[in-house]
């Protein structure tokens, strides 16, 4: 910021310029979405308005679409919390103790993270068949539970590190157990860092495609990223039903996101840096 | 759990004896000192051993079978596991097959591309959002929303707009006389799109992290620098880029694991299509059709390629860090 008392007015233009076009690019995707979502007829006339109507919004509302939500609601909501519950006291022990096997676990949660869903599809499904989950929503819960874990306990370690150390100490010589320290003290003053942290694994749940596209069959079960595909048929979509049920599954994603955004990075690169 | 966090057993008679000395010795004062850490990281530990650990040994195991779907059998049903181990077969026949190499190296094109765009983009939407400008929270704003729509969303976005005959972007181009190109048809063009896509959608997160590593840079260096007479190239060089380092040191190691393994961008707007296939979704289409042997194999490909690629970035940082 320092240049900004002595910019030239035509770099201040070229600024604006910049930025505008981004934005510009970055919107009207999104914008155009919801714009032909309430277009009669032809969805792909260029015309902005269009024989205005909330019809497919009601063909959408009346289909399988809700259950759909549902789904992925049970699904996300619950990998959440298993994963929030479980990551939480690691996060919060690799923050602050110093154990043997600290680094070795540290590296585990980063390498995880690396790992790509080919490899651990296929087992995960043989181990699916042989406990009876296929075509279920708990199987996406257990299986959606390999990315949220370490990838919370990693972000958690993050927050837990910005929490000063002279808390831990007051409440142990107050005479807390290290759980007592961590439940009574530690976990309150991280509550940011938590509904950050349950967001995000939230989100990488509400849009997996491969584990649902594979591990969930009938249709009642599907979640939103499978069974928004089958408005996409091999020669005709289904245009007006997709953008409405787009702009159904964006609104609160968008709105949530912007309550919590200028929190979201400074967790993620947090755990890298302080190592 | 409550059975971790009783005392153990070592730890509840201290002095039996002075024979107990040695590694046993130290790992019971370990344990004592160190009980509720191992308590705290059990459950996590527990889940990744079942969840990742347990399927990974299984993948690899997998892989030097000829399992498919039909040969596995299924328990519930009473049909036994008819797969036999056939060695390294799988590895010598991928690594030999020029089908591997070919998307291997799509693979490293598309990475590299996207990592590229997604830096160099965000880095200078960053740069201009740290300036002193009006509308700094709009554009902020705005610029971000590609990050907070859902990918699957987005990627049906595009292929509303990209459709050949009537989509929007190809509406424009035709205006412009450029014509109309088959972006998600049978040929590379297919592999720009969906570059271009993803790089709209992860220009956002370089963006917030790049300006945040920017914001913590110190404004008492470029006084300093201003008063050693640098010019606006030469703050920016000398000043910003080492200031942005450790940033961009996750962002890009991040970045690339994600790209390298990215999933649905590219299922979700081109399928099937070969031109636009990836390690990743290929080996997804292996398992789809059912060859979970061959589709292992791809799978303990990918993570070794990673691993090492990880490795050696880390190395590269620490000598650059040296020097």
């Amino acid at each position: 910021m320092p240049t900004a008392t002595r910019r030239r007015p035509a770099a201040s233009l070229g600024l604006h310029a910049l930025l505008i076009t981004a934005s510009v690019i970055a919107v009207l995707p999104v914008a155009w979405v919801l714009i032909t979502s309430v277009k009669g007829g032809d969805p792909f006339t260029v015309a902005v308005v269009q024989q205005f109507t909330l019809g497919h919004y009601r063909d959408v509302l009346a289909g399988d679409f809700p259950r759909w939500f549902a789904n992925s609601l049970v699904v996300a909501g619950g990998t959440t919390v298993v994963g929030v519950l479980l990551a939480a006291t690691a996060g919060y022990a690799v923050s602050r103790f110093r154990f043997p096997g600290h680094r070795p676990l540290m590296w585990m949660f980063l390498v995880t993270q690396m790992f790509p869903m080919a490899i651990l599809i296929a087992p995960i499904y043989t181990i699916l068949v042989r406990l009876g989950l296929i075509d279920t929503l708990p199987a996406l819960v257990l299986a959606n539970c390999t990315i949220s874990v370490p990838f919370c306990a990693w972000m958690l370690k993050g927050y837990f590190d910005t929490v000063p150390v002279e808390i831990d100490e007051a409440g142990r010589m107050d005479g807390l157990t290290p759980f007592g320290t961590f439940w009574r003290l530690v976990l309150p003053l991280a509550r940011p860092g938590l509904a950050v942290t349950a967001f995000y694994s939230f989100l990488t749940a509400w849009g997996e495609v491969a584990y649902a596209s594979r591990f969930v069959t009938s249709q009642q079960r599907y979640t939103l990223a499978v069974g928004m595909q089958s408005y996409v048929g091999q020669f005709t979509t289904q245009w007006g039903l997709l953008t409405a049920a787009s702009v159904l599954v964006m609104v609160p994603a968008v709105a949530m996101f912007y309550l919590v955004q200028r929190f979201l990075v400074g967790g993620l690169t947090a755990g890298g840096t302080k190592g | 759990m409550t059975a971790t966090i009783s005392p153990p057993p070592e730890q509840a008679r201290p002095s039996s004896g002075a024979s107990r000395r040695g590694p046993g010795r130290r790992l019971a004062r370990s344990w004592s000192r160190h009980w509720y850490a191992y308590a705290m990281v059990t459950p996590v530990v527990v889940v990744l051993a079942t969840l990742v650990a347990w399927p990974l040994l299984r993948g690899v195991l997998l892989s030097l079978t000829d399992a498919t779907t039909r040969t596995i059998g299924n328990p519930r049903f009473g049909v036994p596991d008819r797969s036999r181990g056939v060695g390294l077969r799988h590895y010598t026949e991928v690594l030999g097959d020029s089908q591997f190499w070919t998307v291997l190296l799509r693979t490293v094109v598309w990475t590299g591309s996207c990592v590229l765009l997604h830096y160099g983009i965000g880095l200078v939407l960053a740069v201009a959002l740290n300036q002193e400008l009006r509308f700094r929270g709009a554009y902020q704003l705005l610029l971000v929303l590609p990050w907070a729509v859902p990918a699957f969303v987005s990627t049906f976005a595009w292929r509303f707009l990209l459709n050949t005959d009537n989509g929007l972007v190809n509406a424009a181009l035709a205006e412009l006389g450029l014509g109309r190109p088959d972006w998600l048809g049978q040929s590379n063009l297919v592999l720009v799109a969906v570059v271009a896509v993803n790089v709209w959608l992860g220009v956002p997160f370089m963006m917030v992290a790049l300006l945040g590593g920017l914001q913590a840079i110190p404004a008492e260096l470029y006084e300093a620098a201003e008063m050693d007479g640098a010019g606006p190239w030469q703050r920016f060089r000398h000043v910003t880029l080492p200031g942005l380092r450790p940033v961009s040191a996750t962002v890009v190691l991040l970045g690339t694991v994600w790209t390298f393994n990215m999933f649905p961008v590219i299922y979700l707007m081109a399928g099937r299509n070969e031109y636009a296939q990836i390690l990743v979704t290929y080996s997804y289409d292996l398992f789809a059709s059912g060859q979970l042997a061959l589709a292992a194999t791809y799978g303990v490909l990918i993570l070794s390629i990673l691993v090492v690629f990880a490795g050696a970035y880390q190395r590269a940082l620490r000598t650059a860090a040296v020097t």
